[in-house]
């Protein structure tokens, strides 16, 4: 039996929790958002992706009914929401800074939401408890804030946010403030709390590793624009343009005029006298017609001796190598100066290892290693 | 152990010398069981006695501490509000106007004030009495009760009243539960500060008394215009001994809180 994938933004009928119809946000003569749409379905967790001032922030806040829409509208299960007050949502926010009150008590802080809406001592007690439970805070609720450390505040954050049962949670940059390890953990018990709880989480983050492990879904976003909104794989493997494959991790990109070979097959020209490389695309492209061909590093293989069979093939020599520990990444520079960077896990120790600085290399890729980019 | 230099000894003894001798022969004068002033006749603390009995001091004094806490009460929460709207309001027709004027009575000289209130009341036929002085004394003390606050307010993280719109407080609400709690202290020390200004103020509350109301800076003014008498000695040192005490209570209290703070942080950080 096959398990079902979720993947409501697959499935025509399904309708979106969240609706972005031609949001415009201008901030005087300053473009935010510029004329974005967009659909978040119910219980996605959905990462907004960008450097710093691309507009993710203003998006959530948007959301979150602190800012409002210059031109267009959002829907919020249905609803425009233009109008109705933060106060008012039901959609709650986990704050970058956290944003905890230092005069309350955790167990009151994570009360605070409860109270503004019912007086059932015993009800918001009961819900305070669970979700002390959730986040595994139950010794704490006694303290102030400034009493727990960083990793047991943003619990309480988390927590403080969940309270009303919110239909969709906005996280701006949660785990900013973390550590590393602690980061890599929180991340998982994130989306493990997002499965438990089935609520839709939107996440702002500017790190591109935290939004491919979280997310169903990620918006890379640029200048107020959405470049392109995919899953996770989608995202890295089959980026719509080169600021996408440059914006997710590291990659290769080879520039020039392409030529059908084939069906689905074509050859970039990427510099004159040099053998033009081969690549399968889906997308098709006229003849002459300026492409990219973004390669990732982990696709190059490095060899030693000129190997038989590999669809393209390039000769240089090592310029620098980044070791990592459990990767090292290879610079080989190309006759001309094009720089090639090829990844290839340290499956042997370092005393083993047969390449190093100035030797003659040549690195290669299959033809569908790459995606072939038209802008 | 630093030892002091032979300069610190003497800029530390200068110090102290020009803080505080005049206050001390004052003090040391009070106990002068003499009526002449600076002639040394032996202890005594009849002087205090006869303070007691003087009823046009204690009204005086009963009038000064009434004006005190009245107006530095309205001066908190007006000059609260003007910060709020000052730090929180956005921009907003005649804020840059507002905010230059809230601050222009902090240099204005006093006379100028007191001259201005005289003849507002007159003109608009207030008596004066107790009431015109509490006005005039929330005038001047709301701008620095606004100054203290809204320092305080532009530190503030803002998020944790947007923290708290979002959790569903009303703007009321996350006012009162958020961002009171937190200013708090600004605002007991904007109260405090208006108190003090209103306690020694002489020449505002000169312009805008009446007959029926004498505060206790103008009583002590006019006696000793007559000549300075022992009893006014007494009053002054029980005056600098309510300051003294006060002083020290507050710096204690701020004390003992950072400790308490600094042992709950290193007990947080036990527990991780």
């Amino acid at each position: 039996m096959a398990e079902t994938v979720f993947a409501p933004w697959d499935v025509p009928t399904a309708e979106p929790i969240i609706r972005f119809r031609n949001v415009t946000k201008r901030f005087g003569t300053f473009v935010a958002i510029d004329d974005l749409t967009l659909d978040i379905y119910p219980q996605e967790f959905f990462a907004l992706l960008g450097p710093s001032g691309c507009g993710k922030t203003t998006m959530m806040r948007m959301l979150a009914g602190f800012e409002n829409p210059t031109e267009g509208f959002i829907e919020l299960a249905g609803k425009d929401i233009a109008g109705v007050p933060a106060n008012k949502r039901a959609v709650n926010m986990m704050f970058q800074s956290y944003a905890l009150f230092p005069h309350l008590s955790i167990w009151d802080n994570i009360a605070f939401g409860l109270r503004r809406e019912t007086s059932d001592k015993a009800a918001i007690s009961a819900r305070v408890e669970e979700m002390l439970k959730l986040t595994r805070l139950e010794k704490l609720a006694r303290r102030k804030p400034h009493q727990i450390s960083g990793g047991q505040r943003q619990r309480v954050a988390l927590a403080r946010s969940l309270a009303k049962a919110p239909k969709l949670l906005l996280l701006d940059e949660p785990l900013g403030a973390l550590d590393a390890k602690l980061r890599e953990a929180t991340q998982f018990e994130l989306m493990d709390i997002q499965e438990k709880t089935g609520t839709t989480f939107v996440i702002v983050t500017h790190d591109q590793e935290e939004a491919m492990t979280v997310a169903s879904r990620i918006a890379v976003m640029d200048e107020g624009r959405i470049m392109q909104v995919a899953t996770p794989d989608r995202i890295y493997e089959a980026p719509a343009s080169v600021y996408v494959a440059d914006f997710i991790g590291d990659v290769n990109i080879l520039t020039g005029t392409v030529t059908a070979t084939g069906a689905d097959t074509y050859a970039l020209t990427w510099k004159e006298g040099a053998a033009p490389v081969t690549a399968v695309s889906e997308t098709t492209f006229a003849e002459g017609q300026q492409a990219h061909l973004a390669v990732r590093p982990e696709k190059v293989a490095i060899h030693t001796t000129k190997p038989d069979d590999v669809d393209n093939l390039l000769e240089g020599k090592v310029l620098d190598i980044a070791y990592l520990g459990n990767l090292s990444t290879y610079h080989v520079e190309l006759p001309g100066g094009q720089i090639i960077k090829a990844q290839t896990a340290n499956t042997r120790r370092l005393s083993r290892r047969s390449i190093t600085w100035e030797d003659p290399v040549w690195v290669g890729w299959t033809k569908t290693a790459g995606v072939l980019l038209g802008a | 152990m630093n030892r002091l230099s032979p300069f610190n000894v003497v800029s530390l003894t200068l110090g102290f010398v020009f803080l505080y001798v005049p206050m001390l022969i004052l003090v040391i004068y009070s106990f002068n069981a003499s009526k002449l002033v600076t002639v040394w006749a032996g202890f005594s603390t009849k002087w205090y006695g006869e303070l007691l009995s003087n009823e046009a001091f204690l009204d005086a004094a009963w009038v000064t501490l009434r004006v005190a806490v009245i107006s530095s009460t309205i001066a908190t929460v007006l000059g609260t509000m003007a910060a709020y709207v000052l730090v929180r309001g956005g921009r907003f027709f005649g804020r840059t106007l507002f905010s230059g004027m809230i601050y222009a009575p902090l240099v204005m000289p006093e006379v100028i004030t007191g001259l201005s209130l005289l003849l507002l009341f007159i003109g608009i036929g207030l008596d004066r009495g107790v009431l015109t002085i509490v006005l005039a004394h929330t005038t001047f003390s709301m701008c620095f009760v606004s100054v203290v606050v809204s320092s305080r307010l532009m530190t503030f993280d803002r998020s944790l009243e947007e923290a708290a719109l979002d959790l569903g407080a009303s703007p009321v609400d996350s006012f009162r539960l958020v961002t009171l709690p937190i200013i708090a202290p600004a605002v007991i020390s904007g109260w405090l500060l208006a108190f003090t200004l209103s306690l020694d103020d002489l020449v505002i509350a000169s312009f805008t008394s009446g007959p029926s109301a004498t505060t206790l800076p103008m009583k002590i003014w006019s006696s000793v215009r007559l000549g300075v008498s022992p009893e006014i000695n007494a009053l002054s040192t029980i005056m600098i001994g309510l300051v003294t005490i006060g002083v020290i209570t507050a710096s204690l209290s701020t004390k003992h809180a950072a400790l308490r703070a600094k042992r709950d942080e290193q007990a947080a950080a036990r527990a991780t």
